[in-house]
């Protein structure tokens, strides 16, 4: 069955009147990413035991009061579950199975969702574009010559081309957003502390979050529901209450005040810049106050988190080293030499490139000068942010400064490929949510507009992004699968 | 030339928490190999440490007993290196932000009491344990994450007694708080000496040397006087110290080179993003302090001022905790203080020294002794029947119920002695009449039979004076 179309509300609604059945839905998803994704390549691997979770569901019955029960789903390969492998697209983990659920993992299995494979990625979360994956490029449903996106971008090609209603991305300067703006739907990357990192294959730890990759704002806030909250693995998950991200979704956004920054709108494609024109006046006409602001820090962003991440990515990677798990390396002779051809073997060059630079922000004759400078920025930048904040609710700007980039295009230039998350990193420097939802097209490609928000009030944003889905048509198109 | 000798130590204390610093894998020893593990331990993806908020307490515990100032808003730091007993490649330690800085402690030397100071202290994780052997080498990670506190001290001793000194009051000190075993010998107290020598009134520091694989405060000793000659012969040579770690053979007692640094090691600490910046209250700290132990130097005062024990003795009862709580809790029972250290000191200790164990390991406990020191005192026994009987306290016996059953119940009571003494006086005529011509060793003769009467029984002090009535009416 194709429920491409279909929202998770209208999805539930058949599920509890027994219009399908879980196994139905299930076998349709399967089939349908069977026949899609030999041009997509959405997925790494595919859950052989989905259908008997499913059976399992439809066995006990749908509980009418749980959305995501026999939902399918799937999930970023660098969310770790026991049920299949997890990859992070990478040859370092190209057999590992977990032997424990990620925390997300757990809590939407908890509820009946089934997952129906882990998606493509670049290699340990490093890249824009699926590019760096390991094993294979995402193509953009839009426009198979285009890439989806990165590092999210099997999940948010998943999703957009209707292979499943819901993914997990994970995000760490742009990596849910990002991909969400080149495929046309909604990204969310909640507060830092929101959802539990526990079984997030870390990439830079004090960036990474978890969040849902969804058709339209609405499920989103369902999702986030499910997969928010303290979590005792993860000293980092917040012990705020959880709101029912819903509850005001349809308020509107009559008197919210956002701001523009100027320092966001530079350099950007001109259809880009148009779009977001359309959002603002889109936004005032509903009764909200748009104006400038200034985040004038924003422009150390890349440079910053460059020195940041990479620093942290570096250490967290150390643990790849060929002994306990993962890549070995055959023909080692000594500790040594295991420990440099199961690292060089295994890591792709992006990974290696990161943790070069990493090692060098961290390193005694350096660290002053690259990380303790990059993490004085990111006070700065925290504070561009408390300044907007005091006196306005949300903050809008494109997510990217362009739409989709043709595969292979910006292969040979790793700065360049840096700067196309200039937009999306200040939210992870300051861990405050932010999404990602299409606002217009250009060359029938989407566009997509960034809405952040004060720490912990993703509520904010999913009412003006929810606001604006009401208004608009944007969402409501789909792509042609492959734009011929 | 005369040369003047540096000394700095650094210590490392497991503390005995029931889990590990940042995993709740149990934290103990012996277990099958990788037994203890868990994913956090193993540097599993996706795994984030949390922290033990035990071994924080333990910190600052630690931190009070060594008259150090607490941090209040301390934060852990990743430590970066490879090797295969490091899981993660990076140990979970504190750089920037130590539990705790500048404390001191008071230790005894033979020059008085002197000041060595402490420069900081920190909590971090324990590494797993490699063992190689022909064809493979082997992992176990039941060590990795185990808690440790290092503490570093001020290059503050000049003399290898010094640095013994300084281990000697540190042992104490933890010991007596209770928050590790402190034991060298079983590894949960381990020691890196830095030294260095320097032409006296040179204002400049000598180059240091790290000396490892050392076992014992005895090691320690030996290998800083070993060093101390070996530095001075190499300047007084016209040579130059190297930066370098040597290793103490104890089989030779000398120190030989493991390996020359080049450079500085560079370990890229950063803070570790995993964990939250911590906050310490000041009701935590009043807490902690409300439930510290008396520390030994405390206890000495009060046992040589207020139960007129002498110094020696007070120094030998503090040696650990478990011996100064026994003798608190004998003399909280009614055991005279002074009878009571005696007898830890010689008895108890003699014991505890011919079978090569501790106070703890043992059946003694504190109520028999007081018990059978209670006997002693209302002469109920006499010191000599208190050798069987602590014999018996050491098999877990209970005193009184021994001595009843023995019936080693010492005969003082005169009405029933004299009678006794009379009988032998009349068997004995031979030696009454040799003390009567002044021989006074005829008296040892008939105590001696006196006590042979009474199976050893009766009570020495009544029988002399009773034997002496008798001959000199």
């Amino acid at each position: 069955m194709n429920y491409l179309n279909k929202d998770l509300n209208s999805l539930h609604q058949m599920l509890v009147n027994k219009e399908i059945s879980a196994v139905d839905l299930v076998k349709g998803t399967l089939s349908n990413i069977k026949d899609t994704d030999q041009e997509i390549e959405a997925f790494n691997n595919l859950n052989d035991r989905a259908l008997e979770d499913a059976k399992a569901v439809d066995a006990r019955g749908i509980d009418a009061n749980n959305i995501l029960d026999g939902i399918p789903l799937a999930l970023k390969d660098n969310i770790v579950t026991k049920e299949l492998p997890t990859t992070a697209s990478s040859n370092m983990l190209k057999n590992f199975t977990s032997i424990y659920d990620a925390t997300v993992a757990k809590k939407l299995s908890d509820l009946g969702s089934i997952n129906v494979g882990k998606t493509n990625m670049d290699e340990f979360a490093m890249g824009s574009s699926t590019e760096n994956s390991a094993f294979k490029t995402t193509h953009n449903p839009w426009d198979y010559s285009k890439v989806p996106g990165g590092s999210s971008g099997g999940s948010a090609a998943a999703v957009a081309s209707g292979e499943v209603p819901v993914a997990l991305g994970s995000d760490t300067g742009g990596s849910i957003r990002q991909p969400a703006s080149f495929t046309g739907i909604v990204g969310m990357k909640p507060t830092y502390g929101r959802v539990s990192r526990w079984g997030l294959i870390a990439m830079a730890s004090s960036f990474d979050q978890i969040g849902p990759l969804t058709k339209n704002v609405f499920d989103n806030a369902l999702v986030l529901n499910a997969i928010s909250g303290h979590d005792d693995h993860d000293s980092t998950s917040s012990e705020k209450e959880v709101p029912d991200f819903t509850e005001h979704i349809q308020d509107g956004v009559k008197g919210m005040k956002i701001g523009i920054p100027k320092e966001y709108v530079n350099k950007l494609a001109p259809d880009v810049s148009e779009a977001i024109q359309n959002a603002a006046e889109t936004f005032k006409k509903l009764g909200a106050q748009v104006d400038w602001v200034s985040m004038p820090n924003s422009k150390y962003g890349v440079t910053a988190y460059n020195a940041l991440q990479t620093a942290e990515a570096s250490s967290n990677l150390e643990r790849f080293d060929g002994i306990r798990y993962g890549y070995r390396a055959s023909d080692a002779k000594t500790l040594d030499e295991l420990y440099i051809k199961s690292r060089s073997e295994g890591f792709g060059d992006e990974v290696k490139r990161r943790i070069m630079l990493g090692t060098l922000s961290l390193s005694y004759d350096n660290v002053d000068k690259y990380y303790k400078q990059a993490a004085k920025i990111r006070t700065l930048i925290i504070n561009d942010f408390k300044k907007v904040f005091a006196d306005h609710d949300l903050i809008l700007s494109p997510t990217s400064r362009v739409t989709a980039f043709t595969i292979g295009v910006e292969d040979q230039d790793p700065i360049e490929m840096y700067m196309n998350d200039i937009l999306t990193i200040p939210a992870n420097m300051a861990g405050v949510p932010a999404m990602s939802q299409i606002a217009g097209f250009s060359n029938s490609l989407p566009i997509g507009m960034q809405l952040m928000g004060k720490p912990f009030d993703e509520s904010t944003i999913y009412k003006a992004g929810y606001a604006f889905e009401q208004n608009t048509d944007f969402h409501k198109q789909t792509p042609k699968m492959g734009g011929k | 030339m005369n040369f003047e000798t540096t000394i700095g130590l650094e210590v490392h204390i497991e503390l005995k928490t029931n889990s590990k610093i940042y995993s709740p894998s149990a934290a103990q020893f012996g277990d099958e190999p990788n037994s203890n593990t868990n994913v956090i331990d193993w540097g599993y993806p996706g795994t984030l440490p949390v922290v033990n908020k035990q071994v924080v307490a333990d910190g600052i515990t630690a931190a009070l007993a060594l008259h150090a100032k607490i941090e209040r808003h301390p934060h852990f730091d990743r430590k970066n290196y490879f090797y295969p007993d490091n899981p993660k490649g990076y140990q979970v330690t504190q750089n920037d932000t130590p539990t705790a800085r500048d404390g001191w402690i008071e230790v005894d030397t033979k020059n008085g009491k002197k000041k060595i100071g402490i420069e900081e202290m920190h909590i971090e994780e324990d590494a797993g344990k490699n063992t190689h052997e022909q064809k493979y080498s082997y992992v176990d990670l039941n060590r990795q994450g185990t808690p440790l506190i290092e503490i570093v001290s001020k290059p503050d001793m000049s003399t290898p007694q010094q640095a013994y000194d300084y281990l000697e009051g540190l042992r104490q000190r933890i010991q007596f708080t209770g928050i590790s075993d402190v034991k060298m010998e079983e590894g949960s107290m381990r020691v890196d000496v830095n030294v260095s020598i320097r032409p006296i009134g040179s204002k400049k520091l000598g180059q240091k040397v790290e000396l490892k694989n050392l076992n014992s405060f005895n090691y320690v000793k030996k290998a800083l006087e070993y060093e101390e000659q070996r530095q001075q012969q190499v300047l007084m040579a016209g040579g130059e110290i190297n930066s370098e770690t040597r290793r103490f053979d104890e089989t030779n007692g000398k120190t030989e080179l493991m390996r020359v640094k080049e450079g500085k090691d560079d370990y890229r600490y950063f803070p570790e993003p995993d964990l939250p910046t911590l906050s310490i209250s000041d009701e935590w700290i009043d807490e902690l302090k409300d439930s510290m132990p008396e520390m030994p130097a405390k206890r000495r005062d009060r046992y040589v001022n207020q139960l007129g024990v002498t110094d020696y003795d007070a120094m030998v009862i503090t040696q650990t905790k478990e011996m100064s709580d026994f003798y608190d809790k004998m003399v909280e029972l009614g055991a005279d203080p002074k009878l009571a250290a005696n007898y830890l000191q010689d008895n108890v200790n003699a014991y505890l020294n011919d079978n090569q164990t501790n106070l703890e390991d043992t059946k003694i406990t504190p109520e028999a002794m007081a018990t059978m020191i209670k006997m002693i005192m209302d002469d109920t026994i006499s010191s000599k029947m208190a050798k069987k009987v602590f014999k018996a306290v050491t098999k877990g016996k209970d005193p009184k119920q021994f001595v009843e059953e023995k019936g080693l119940v010492q005969l003082s009571d005169p009405k029933k002695l004299q009678p006794i003494i009379d009988g032998v006086l009349n068997d004995n005529q031979q030696s009454v009449d040799d003390y009567h011509n002044g021989k006074d060793r005829a008296v040892g003769y008939l105590v001696g039979q006196i006590m042979k009467q009474t199976h050893g029984q009766a009570n020495p002090q009544v029988v002399n004076k009773l034997l002496k009535g008798s001959l000199d009416k």
